[in-house]
């Protein structure tokens, strides 16, 4: 049936004593009429293609375009060398966001989580925290599920699709999705979760899609850095008790409001904003 | 959406709706074809045409014709592959009146002798809706099992084809019939909850007035 807000979950979640991941597998369950297990093995599938997918990350491609490609190299250079201004567990981070938005910009295969363009976001805060902690990989799935739950609603109340609502419900909600993620991993419950989604999407909101040539490669790539950063500062938050003022579907619901507003040349057509800076009209393809 | 509507699917980069749904066009026209696609004219209209090169959409809709999914690593060399196994191909942008930004046609032989043209657009997110075929307006996803029916358009062809699924037990979850003009070639879509066995595609087409039956797999099956 999908849910049609947090606020929604929360409820099931008192009500029922479940945490976030049960209600999100459960309702998937109805939905596609799936066990526990076939819903668990798919979700471990996609879980296991963006571990292989950060695996197989080639520092030496360049995407068709040549405007991406060998960035993540660099940074794994410099993080694993230079005293770095945010340290080995962010430097991870950033790392493994550029690596795998490069590797989408470059034709490989990648897990679109929520969209292609922001793909780097959950594996980049995910596979950092899985090594970190040692989390297990049902651990992880379970928070999976607890994005693909705020993803859902997001879809739902908003978007979650540069075309339609700018790159805050791209990279804001593949972001969102990572914070609800980590803040579930560290043991937060319902509400903790809630205000992580919404300290994140608040933080980046606004935020419009101006893909340089129509490409998903400027500024996208470097916006998957953003996006996973962003995600462990809000879950940080989150856990630190600190709460959103304004209700999470609210924001969900500004989100929708703004996007709407949004000029089409910023909404993924490659003819606004970064788009149609001199430098950027300079790609032609 | 379901939740592996919002994560997933796995695919080949850099877009889901210029590069994975463009494989999944591909794939459905040569599933519509029902054979080894030997030559294709592929046209692509808005933003395929405009932004299609940088996203890979032309090799994608290539990697498809030629059996490929979604997650195929072959896909950034389907041009290649189509040279080695003899699939002729061209390319043109067109200005299509109607279409969604994200559309392409393609028109395809087949090896022993079949032609189609296909009309289908990417909606995001890698789900595609195929639009026409041979000019007659359609309108289905194959997200679900699919039959497809090209049918004389004439009295009782309908019940033929509900009678043989009914009495496979198949339930079918949205029909739709098409045609171009009256008495002329209709296409009959049905989409269902199961899918549908091998002996309901076996007996169709020797029923009266059916011209051709096609069946698209769910993702599940493939
Ligand atoms: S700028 Fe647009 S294309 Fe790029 S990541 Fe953001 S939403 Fe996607």
């Amino acid at each position: 049936m999908a849910f049609h807000s947090l606020e929604q979950i929360c409820r099931l979640c008192r009500e029922e004593n479940k945490n976030f991941y049960q209600v999100i597998l459960e309702d998937d369950m109805q939905e596609r009429e799936a066990s526990a297990e076939a819903s668990h093995a798919k979700m471990s599938q996609l879980w296991q293609a963006m571990v292989q997918a950060d695996r197989d990350y080639d520092p030496t491609l360049r995407s068709a375009s040549g405007l991406s490609g060998c960035d993540g190299g660099r940074a794994a250079a410099y993080y694993a060398s230079a005293d770095s201004y945010c340290g080995d567990f962010i430097g991870e981070v950033v790392t493994r966001a550029i690596q795998m938005a490069e590797s989408n910009a470059c034709m490989r295969r990648i897990v679109a989580a929520p969209t292609a363009g922001s793909c780097g976001v959950l594996p980049a805060v995910l596979i950092p925290c899985a090594h970190r902690y040692q989390l297990s990989d049902q651990q992880v799935e379970e928070a999976l599920y607890v994005a693909a739950g705020i993803g859902q609603v997001i879809a739902s109340r908003a978007f979650i699709a540069g075309a339609t609502g700018g790159c805050q419900a791209e990279i804001g909600s593949a972001s969102a999705m990572a914070a609800g993620a980590l803040a579930y991993l560290k043991g937060g419950n319902e509400e903790v979760i809630c205000h992580a989604v919404a300290i994140a999407l608040k933080a980046l909101l606004g935020l419009v899609c101006d893909p340089v040539a129509g490409l998903v490669e400027v500024p996208c790539v470097k916006r998957n850095v953003i996006g996973a950063v962003n995600a462990m500062t809000a879950a940080d938050q989150a856990l630190a008790g600190i709460q959103s003022f304004i209700p999470v579907d609210q924001v969900i619901d500004a989100m929708r409001e703004v996007g709407e507003k949004m000029a089409s040349s910023l909404r993924e057509t490659g003819l606004g904003g970064l788009a149609a800076t001199p430098k950027g009209m300079e790609v032609t393809l | 959406m379901n939740i592996f509507e919002i994560l997933g699917p796995v695919m080949v980069g850099p877009s889901s709706s210029h590069t994975a749904g463009a494989v999944r066009i591909g794939y459905m026209a040569r599933k519509i074809l029902g054979e080894t696609p030997v030559k294709a004219q592929i046209q692509l209209h808005g933003s395929f045409a405009a932004t299609g090169s940088g996203h890979g959409t032309d090799r994608a809709l290539l990697a498809g014709l030629l059996g490929m999914e979604p997650d195929d690593s072959r896909i950034p060399y389907s041009r290649q592959v189509a040279h080695e196994s003899g699939l002729a191909f061209s390319f043109e942008n067109v200005n299509l009146r109607d279409a969604h930004p994200n559309t392409a046609v393609l028109t395809v032989w087949g090896k022993e002798g079949n032609q189609v043209k296909v009309q289908a657009s990417s909606l995001g997110g890698g789900r595609i809706m195929v639009n026409q075929i041979d000019g007659i307006r359609v309108d289905f996803t194959g997200e679900k099992p699919t039959l497809i029916v090209q049918n004389e358009d004439k009295p009782g062809v309908l019940a033929d084809i509900c009678y043989a699924r009914y009495s496979q037990d198949v339930n079918i979850a949205t029909l739709q019939l098409y045609r171009n003009q009256k008495g002329g070639y209709a296409f009959t879509i049905a989409e269902t909850d199961t899918d549908i066995s091998e002996d309901v595609i076996q007996a169709l087409p020797h029923m009266q007035g059916i011209l051709k039956v096609i069946r698209i797999a769910s993702e599940e099956e493939k």
